[in-house]
C-alpha cells in the first residue's frame, strides 16, 4: 500500500469528488416498529423483547402508527412527495442479529421521495437532493467474544442482544452530490448537521450520534474533470459530525493515491477509524448480495390519507434554516456575525438566554466571548460547557442591577463553569457584591480624604483629575467591591466640587 | 350414558352446560380413546393429558359456581401442531422445532381457552404444512381411519383423522392450498377454510403468509360453524385480519339444515368436472348436485378458465414466501442446533442445522422459492404468478356476479395408499388442484362429505365470496341434511 498520501489541495486540483450520504435515524417512539416493546437506550441484554421482535415462529408484525407519522413529518420537512400508497418489503439475508433472517424495510415503494435540504457552507447555500426516505426495523447487536479484532472472524463466541431489534429506523438517502469540489468534506458535514437539526426540531428522535440514534454511511468517488463518475466506496462507522468530514477527506486522499498509482478503486464497504482518521476495507461489494426483496405479506399497504398528510404539513414547526434567518434579523446581526454564532454552535444557547430576559448583544457577548474561550481551552462543545442560558441570564441581570461589575461578573462566570452554583450563590459565597450602601461608602470616602489631605486640597482647587488617587484608595479599602463611578461621584460631592 | 366420543360437539356442550356430564368425564373418554387407537392412527404428535384435564376441571368449577358457559365449553379440541401453544410442544411436524415450547399462545388457541374448550393435544401434519398426505411429517405418517393403509390427506391429516377416529369431536386446521378441505374430503369429515383475514394468523407458524388460513374441522357442519364462530373475528395482532365481525355462520348452518335452498344459485366450475377427477368421485358429486337441485337450488355451469393456472402460480407464490418465512429456523434462538462444537463457524452451524432439520419437501420448496425471488428471475416467476393471482380473483368476482356460490369436488381422488405419490411431487400437488384457487382469491371454502366411492369418502367443495362464509355453511348444511354423515368401519 501507499505510505504517503497526496496533499488535499493537489487532489482537488486534479480530481472531482462525488459524495452521497445514507443516514439512519432511530425514531424516538415509545414502542418498537412492529410490537409493543419499549425503545429506551440501554437496558440489560434481551430484556426488551417479545415473540414479535425475537421473530419467534408464528409471531406477526403490526406497524406502529406513531412511526409512520414521524417519517411523514421528516419527509415533509425534507420537501419530499409522500406516497399515496406504498408497501413494506422483506430484505432477505442471514445474520444472527436479524431475528427473522430478513429485515422488514422498503424497497421500490418508499414512503417519501424526491426532496431536498438546503445547507450553508462557507456562506453559500448548497441544495442537497434527497432521493428517498423510508422506514425499516433496526437489527439486534452482535458481540463477538474471544477474537483479536472484536469482529466475527477469529471470535470464539458470538452473543446477541435483541433489545435494539425492531426499533423504528428511518433511512434518508441523498442523490449523488457532485460539483462541490474542495468543499466536499464540509458539505457532507454540513448536510448531516442540518439534517440532525431538522429532525431534532421535529422532535421525532434524539439524533445522538454517540448513542447511535443517528448513523451515517458516506459514499465517495473521484473522477477526472469531464469524465464519468468513478467507482464509489461506502464508508461505515462514521460516528460524529467531525468524522463525517474526516471520512470524506481521508477517502478522497486514499482514492487519489490509488488512482495516481494507476490502480483502480474497488467497490467496497470501508470502516472509518476515529483514532487514526483512516478507512480500512470491509466486505467487498463486487458480488452484490441478492436480498430477494418482495412485498411483506404480513403487513397491509400504507395509504396515508392526504388530508392527514396536509394536516401534518401545516403543523410542522419552524425549521432550523428559517428559524436562523428570523433570529439573525431579530438580533440585528450581519451575515458574518451570524456565521460566527453558527460556527460556535451558540444559536440555541443565545436564543435561550435572550428568552430568559437578556439582550441579544449581551447574550452573544458572554457565549462567544468568555464561554467560547473556556470551551476551546477545555476542548468541549459550547453546549456542554457547564453554564446554562438561565445562569448566563441571571449573571447579566446582576450586572444590569449594578450588583456586579464586568470584572466581577467574569469571576462569577468562572465559578458557574466550575460548578460552584448559581451566579447569585457564587457572588454571595465569594463576597463579590458591589458595595452600594452609600453610608458605608461615605465612611470609606471620608477616611480616604482624611488620610490624603494634599490630594483633597488639589481637588478642591479644581484639579478634578486628582480624584483618581482617592478612588483607588477607596477601592482598596473596599477590596474592589465598590462601583468606581459611584465612589468618584461621592468624593467630589464630599469635597464640594462639581464633576 | 352412550359413548361420549361418538357425540357431536353440540350434544357434548349441551350435556356439560346442563350438568348431565362433567367436562372431565368427556375429556377422559377422549383421552382413553386416543390411548386405545392412536398407536394405529397416529393423529397426535403430543397429547396434553394434564393440561386437558386441568382445563376440563376449570370448566366444571365454573359451571358449579353458576357461571355462564360459552357454546362449546367443555368440548375437547385437537389442535394442528402449526399453532403456538404456551408451554406445550409445537413442532410444525418438523425436526427443526423438536422440543420447542412456545412462550405464548396463538390468538386462536387463546380464544379456544377463553371459550372453555379443552385442548387434547397437537395433531400431526406434513412438515410446515407442505404436503397433501401427512407423509412429510418428520414424525411419521398419519393413517386414514377408513383404511389404515391409506393417507388421511394433508397437510392437516392429523386433525381430520382425529375426528374420523373419534379421538376428538372438533379440531383446528390451517389451509394454505387445501390443507383443511382435502383431508376433510378423504376422511369423510367437514373442513372449512374461512375468508383470508377472517381468522387470526397470530401464532400460526407461517408457511405462506398471504395464503395461510386457520379454520375449523368437525364431523358435521353445525359443529364446524360453532367452532368457526369461536375462533373467528378481528385480531389487532394480525394486521391482515379483517376488522369486521364473523358472518353468522351458525345461523346459516341451521338455516341450511332445514333442507331448503330455494333461490340459491350455485355454479359448477366447468374446469373441475372434466377428465381430471376419478369416476367414483364424479358419481358422488353428480348425485349431490341432484340432491341440491331437489332442495331448490338453481344450478349452472360456469367456466373459470384461469383456474387452470392456479397450481403453477401457487407453486411459485407459496414457495417464495416460505423461503423467507423459514429463514428464521437457523438454530440461533430456538429449536434444533446442529454442529455447535466450538470448531465450526456460525455459518456452518446454521447450514448444518437447516440441512439436518428440514425434510425433503421443505427443502424443495425453499429452493424453488429462493430461485423464484432471485434478482433477474423475480419478474418472470413471482411477479408473473402475482398477475395470475389477480386474474383468478377476477374469474371469481365475475362468477359471483352470476351465482351465490361455486361448487366442485374437493379433490380429484379418494384417499390414496400411503407411499403411492411420494416419489412424484407433481402427482402429490394434484391433490390440491380444486382447492388452491380459493386460497389465491382469499375467499372461503368448505368441504362436506357427499358420498362414498368404493367404500371411501368423497367431499364436495362449496366456495363463496370473501366475507360471505355464511353462504357456504348454508349450502354445506343443506347437502348434509340430504346425504347424511358417514361413519368409518370400526378400528
Amino acid at each position: 500500500m501507499t505510505t504517503t498520501l497526496p496533499a488535499y489541495d493537489e487532489v482537488v486540483a486534479r480530481y472531482e469528488p462525488v459524495i452521497g450520504l445514507e443516514t439512519h435515524v432511530e425514531l424516538g417512539t415509545n414502542t418498537k416498529m412492529f410490537c409493543g416493546c419499549p425503545t429506551d437506550f440501554g437496558g440489560e441484554p434481551n430484556t426488551r423483547v417479545c415473540p414479535v421482535c425475537l421473530g419467534l415462529p408464528g409471531s406477526l408484525p403490526v406497524a406502529n402508527k406513531a412511526a409512520i407519522e414521524a417519517i411523514i413529518r421528516i419527509g415533509l420537512a425534507l420537501n419530499c412527495s409522500i406516497a399515496r400508497w406504498c408497501r413494506f418489503a422483506r430484505k432477505n439475508y442471514f445474520y444472527p442479529d436479524m431475528p427473522k433472517n430478513f429485515q422488514i424495510s422498503q424497497y421500490d415503494e418508499p414512503i417519501c421521495v424526491d426532496g431536498y435540504l438546503d445547507v450553508e457552507v462557507g456562506g453559500e447555500t448548497v441544495r442537497i437532493e434527497i432521493e428517498r426516505v423510508h422506514l425499516e426495523e433496526d437489527t439486534g447487536k452482535t458481540l463477538h467474544v474471544g477474537g483479536a479484532t472484536g469482529r466475527i472472524h477469529g471470535a470464539t463466541e458470538s452473543l446477541v442482544d435483541y433489545n435494539r431489534a425492531g426499533i423504528p429506523l428511518v433511512e434518508i438517502v441523498t442523490k449523488p452530490i457532485a460539483g462541490t469540489g474542495v468543499l466536499a468534506p464540509d458539505v457532507a458535514k454540513a448536510y448531516v448537521a442540518e439534517l440532525r437539526d431538522v429532525i431534532r426540531t421535529l422532535g421525532v428522535s434524539d439524533v445522538r450520534m454517540e448513542e447511535g440514534s443517528l448513523r451515517c454511511d458516506v459514499n465517495t468517488s473521484l473522477n477526472l474533470p469531464g469524465q464519468e463518475w468513478g467507482t464509489r466506496t461506502e464508508t461505515k462507522n462514521v460516528n460524529s459530525l467531525r468524522s463525517v468530514e474526516r471520512a470524506v477527506r481521508s477517502e478522497m486522499l486514499r482514492q487519489a493515491s490509488v488512482l495516481d498509482a494507476g490502480g483502480r478503486i474497488t467497490q467496497e464497504t470501508r470502516h472509518f477509524h476515529e483514532d487514526t482518521g483512516d478507512t480500512t476495507p470491509g466486505r467487498s461489494k463486487e458480488t452484490a448480495t441478492d436480498y430477494r426483496y418482495f412485498p411483506e405479506p404480513d403487513l397491509v399497504p400504507i395509504a396515508p390519507d392526504p388530508a392527514w398528510v396536509a394536516e401534518l404539513k401545516a403543523a410542522l414547526p419552524e425549521l432550523p434554516r428559517v428559524h436562523r434567518r428570523r433570529l439573525q434579523e431579530q438580533w440585528g446581526l450581519s451575515d458574518l456575525d451570524m456565521q460566527s454564532v453558527l460556527n460556535a454552535g451558540a444559536v440555541e444557547l443565545i436564543e435561550a438566554t435572550v428568552a430568559a430576559g437578556t439582550t441579544p448583544a449581551a447574550a452573544r457577548k458572554w457565549w462567544l466571548g468568555e464561554l467560547s474561550r473556556r470551551a476551546n481551552e477545555s476542548g468541549v462543545e459550547l453546549a456542554d460547557i457547564g453554564a446554562t442560558p438561565a445562569q448566563v441570564a441571571e449573571l447579566q441581570g446582576l450586572v444590569d442591577a449594578g450588583k456586579l461589575n464586568d470584572k466581577m461578573a467574569r469571576t462569577v462566570l468562572e465559578g458557574v463553569v466550575d460548578g460552584e452554583g448559581s451566579p447569585t450563590q457564587i457572588m454571595t459565597s465569594r463576597g463579590l457584591e458591589v458595595v452600594s450602601d452609600t453610608g458605608a461608602l461615605t465612611v470609606a470616602v471620608d477616611e480616604a480624604i482624611a488620610a490624603n489631605p494634599g490630594i483633597a486640597d488639589k481637588i478642591r482647587s479644581g484639579k478634578v483629575a486628582a480624584a483618581g488617587a482617592l478612588v483607588g484608595a477607596v477601592m482598596k479599602t473596599t477590596r474592589g467591591q465598590a462601583d468606581a463611578k459611584t465612589v468618584r461621584e461621592l468624593i467630589l460631592e464630599r469635597l464640594g466640587v462639581q464633576g | 350414558m352412550s359413548d361420549l366420543t361418538r357425540m357431536t360437539a353440540t350434544e357434548i356442550a349441551a350435556l356439560v352446560a346442563g350438568g348431565e356430564i362433567s367436562a372431565v368425564e368427556v375429556t377422559r373418554a377422549h383421552l382413553d380413546r386416543i390411548a386405545a387407537v392412536d398407536d394405529r392412527v397416529h393423529a397426535f404428535l403430543h397429547v396434553d393429558t394434564e393440561g386437558a384435564l386441568a382445563a376440563a376441571g376449570a370448566v366444571d368449577e365454573r359451571r358449579a359456581a353458576g357461571e355462564e358457559l360459552g357454546p362449546l365449553a367443555g368440548v375437547p379440541v385437537a389442535v394442528k401442531d402449526v399453532l403456538a401453544t404456551r408451554g406445550v410442544p409445537t413442532t410444525v411436524g418438523s425436526k427443526i422445532l423438536e422440543g420447542w415450547r412456545p412462550p405464548y399462545d396463538a390468538t386462536i388457541v387463546q380464544r379456544l381457552r377463553d371459550a372453555g374448550t379443552v385442548m387434547l393435544g397437537k395433531t400431526n401434519m406434513d412438515e410446515f404444512a407442505m404436503g397433501s398426505s401427512t407423509e412429510y411429517s418428520a414424525y411419521g405418517p398419519t393413517h386414514n381411519p377408513w383404511d389404515l393403509s391409506r393417507i388421511p390427506g394433508g397437510s392437516g391429516g392429523g386433525s381430520a383423522a382425529a375426528l374420523a377416529a373419534y379421538e376428538a369431536p372438533l379440531a383446528i386446521g390451517s389451509d394454505t392450498g387445501g390443507s383443511i378441505r382435502q383431508p376433510g374430503a378423504v376422511t369423510g369429515t367437514v373442513g372449512a377454510k374461512p375468508t383470508y383475514g377472517g381468522t387470526s394468523r397470530y401464532g400460526l407458524v407461517a408457511f405462506s403468509s398471504s395464503l395461510d388460513t386457520p379454520g375449523p374441522c368437525a364431523r358435521n357442519v353445525l359443529d364446524a360453524a360453532l367452532l368457526h364462530q369461536v375462533i373467528g373475528g378481528h385480531d389487532p395482532r394480525d394486521s391482515t385480519s379483517i376488522p369486521q365481525p364473523v358472518p353468522d355462520v351458525v345461523a346459516a348452518a341451521k338455516l341450511g339444515a332445514t333442507g331448503d335452498l330455494t333461490g340459491v344459485r350455485l355454479g359448477i366450475v366447468s374446469e373441475f368436472v372434466g377428465e381430471g377427477a376419478e369416476p367414483g368421485v364424479m358419481t358422488a358429486f353428480r348425485e349431490s348436485v341432484d340432491a341440491l337441485t331437489k332442495m331448490g337450488a338453481e344450478i349452472v355451469e360456469i367456466s373459470c378458465p384461469t383456474f387452470a393456472y392456479a397450481l403453477p402460480a401457487y407453486y411459485l407464490i407459496a414457495p417464495s414466501e416460505c423461503s423467507s418465512n423459514l429463514a428464521r429456523f437457523d438454530g440461533v434462538r430456538f429449536g434444533l442446533r446442529v454442529g455447535d462444537d466450538g470448531n465450526r463457524s456460525l455459518e456452518e452451524v446454521m447450514s448444518l442445522t437447516r440441512e439436518t432439520g428440514f425434510g425433503p419437501e421443505v427443502k424443495r420448496r425453499i429452493m424453488i422459492g429462493t430461485y423464484a425471488l432471485s434478482s433477474g428471475y423475480y419478474d418472470a416467476y413471482y411477479g408473473q404468478a402475482q398477475k395470475v393471482r389477480t386474474l383468478i380473483t377476477r374469474d371469481f368476482t365475475a362468477a359471483f356476479e352470476q351465482v351465490d356460490a361455486l361448487i366442485s369436488p374437493t379433490t380429484p381422488s379418494v384417499a390414496f395408499p400411503i407411499g403411492a405419490r411420494t416419489a412424484d411431487p407433481y402427482q402429490m400437488y394434484l391433490a390440491d388442484l380444486y382447492t388452491i384457487p380459493t386460497n389465491l382469491y382469499g375467499g372461503p371454502g368448505i368441504s362436506v362429505p357427499c358420498g362414498l366411492s368404493e367404500g371411501l369418502p368423497v367431499g364436495l367443495q362449496v366456495m363463496a365470496p370473501t366475507m360471505a362464509d355464511d353462504r357456504m355453511y348454508r349450502v354445506a348444511a343443506a347437502l348434509e341434511s340430504a346425504v347424511g354423515t358417514f361413519t368409518p368401519p370400526a378400528l
